[in-house]
């Protein structure tokens, strides 16, 4: 636990917060679409959580991650600073695990944060008399699990293909390609299904099918990224 | 803690048909700069990734520091430090910050990481400096750094990979003081990889000399080049000229006799005693004023055993 701590923390220090202005760029970037421009935007559709705007919540840290990920191991590797941390003491899973945890940690945070300021912001524009927040609630809620739950698929998705990438450029190149046969294969399955099969299920069946498969593909992916990291391979690559 | 800090029987590792290292059997011992000599491709760096554990060896087998390389890596990643073939700084990072991740790493407490950091950048003559980001830093800085790092949490043992290879001349010099003044003061045994002839020379008790995968000659710099080039003497002094080498040449012992910027170079058959030679060049009307046996500096051995091979 200490060594994850201690990777996070360098995480946190050479990737996210350095100390310079241009470290900025990123979360304004991230709170000026998903906080302000897309609530403003979509107005009382955004607080009423309807499909488009979810769907948008859903995608927007997804790019984002992979924006991140795919400098993960990879772009160690091109600044070469991963032989001397796989010289060091430190376990193979806390390097890992820290890349996909702050990813997943920093992505979720702003998004959470992006949610409450959008509520905040369509509450102003419209100059609504009562307060409002997200509805229904519940939705709000599973919006939050699925967002968790897509961060950390792209997440581990990405620090496998960064681990088998030789450049940054590479990675990005990789992603973006699997992020279009990821779409493509959804589309293939949910075409594939039986007729009716959708409309004989209630949407919470169909919300907790959807996070069933992420939760298992999330798995899936974690437990490939963990095998293929081996210090005897990524020393000679 | 073992006598002999690293041992290695018959180690070697293939890459495909190449042998990186082939059969190297030595014995490092603690508390020494151990100077590993070789070309570029000669396999110095896949022997430092062999002690680390980082590769498995195809045959053979190493301890470093009492542990099994194979089956107690990380045993040795705990006790060593390394600075291998690039600084592995983060340059995003302070000199600070950059130092502290290492003791965080090697699990040193928070005080101790702070006072240890002190220490280290002032002897180094970085205190000043050490909230910048090491980006832009000039590479002999960098590479003070590293060892800075690679020293951090007090390792017995710590792995040099090339430590002034890119420098110039004078950061390397001023690198290489630094390395000699932190080693003499942390006790540590250096297995430093290098291909600068004059750096072993200066800071290494023993070196061996490793080409395409195999190692050479191991030793006592001193000794090696007595034992290799110890038929050779050089005579400092003045007068010598044409008669002096005629003399010389129709002695039996003498195999060979040049005159060498105002020196005069000898070759003898096996260890032939110099006093008559000396006898002989002072009869010619010569002045002696200097005489040394085994005159081969580090980098005449070091090619001389180049050539041998090639042969």
């Amino acid at each position: 636990m200490s060594d994850l701590w201690t990777m996070i923390w360098k995480e946190w220090k050479d990737f996210l917060w350095s100390g310079g202005r241009s470290d900025l760029l990123r979360p304004l970037l991230n709170i000026a679409v998903l906080g302000i421009i897309l609530p403003l935007s979509f107005s009382q559709g955004w607080i009423n959580l309807d499909p488009a705007p979810v769907l948008i919540v859903l995608f927007t840290p997804f790019m984002f991650v992979i924006l991140i990920i795919s400098d993960a191991i990879a772009g160690e590797r091109e600044r070469h600073t991963l032989e001397t941390l796989l010289a060091s003491r430190i376990s193979d899973r806390a390097i890992l695990l820290s890349k996909v945890l702050v990813a997943v940690a920093y992505n979720w945070a702003m998004t959470l944060l992006c949610l409450l300021l959008g509520a905040l912001v369509v509450n102003l524009s419209q100059g609504l008399r009562q307060w409002e927040f997200y509805k229904p609630i519940s939705l709000f809620s599973v919006v939050l699990v699925l967002c968790f739950l897509t961060t950390l698929l792209a997440a581990s998705g990405g620090v496998l293909i960064s681990l088998k990438s030789a450049t940054v450029r590479q990675a990005s190149q990789t992603m973006l390609l699997g992020l279009i046969i990821l779409g493509l294969s959804i589309s293939m399955i949910v075409r594939l299904l039986p007729p009716g099969f959708a409309t004989s299920l209630t949407t919470p069946q169909i919300v907790l099918i959807i996070m069933l498969v992420l939760v298992v593909l999330d798995a899936i992916l974690l437990v490939a990224s963990l095998a293929s990291f081996q210090r005897s391979r990524l020393i000679l690559s | 803690m073992p006598e002999s800090m690293i041992h290695a029987e018959h180690l070697s590792r293939s890459f495909g048909t190449i042998k990186a290292v082939d059969d190297l059997s030595m014995d490092v011992p603690a508390g020494i700069v151990f100077g590993f000599l070789g070309p570029n491709g000669a396999g110095k760096t896949t022997t430092i990734h062999l002690l680390l554990g980082l590769l498995e060896p195809t045959q053979g087998k190493a301890r470093v520091m009492g542990f099994d390389t194979r089956s107690q890596a990380d045993e040795i990643r705990n006790r060593s430090g390394a600075l291998l073939e690039f600084s592995g700084l983060y340059e995003r990072m302070s000199a600070e910050d950059n130092l502290d991740l290492y003791g965080r790493i090697y699990r040193m407490p928070g005080p101790e990481r702070k006072a240890r950091a002190k220490e280290l950048l002032t002897h180094l003559d970085l205190w000043d400096r050490r909230k910048e980001k090491v980006g832009n830093w000039s590479r002999g800085m960098k590479q003070k750094i590293a060892i800075a790092r690679a020293l951090f949490h007090h390792p017995p043992l710590v792995f040099l990979d090339e430590p002034t290879a890119g420098l110039d001349p004078v950061a390397a010099a001023a690198l290489r003081a630094d390395l000699t003044s932190l080693v003499a003061n942390e006790g540590v045994t250096v297995f430093l990889n290098t291909h600068n002839l004059a750096e072993a020379e200066k800071l290494c008790a023993q070196v061996g000399v490793i080409r395409k995968g195999k190692l050479l000659v191991l030793g006592n710099p001193d000794e090696l080049r007595l034992r290799e080039g110890g038929n050779k003497v050089e005579i400092i002094g003045r007068g010598f000229d044409e008669k002096t080498l005629t003399l010389l040449q129709a002695r039996p012992e003498v195999q060979r006799a040049e005159i060498q910027n105002s020196r005069l170079m000898i070759d003898t058959r096996g260890e032939s005693r110099i006093g008559p030679l000396v006898t002989l060049i002072v009869q010619s009307g010569a002045e002696v004023e200097d005489i040394s046996r085994g005159g081969e500096s580090l980098e005449e051995l070091f090619l001389t055993l180049m050539q041998e091979e090639n042969q």
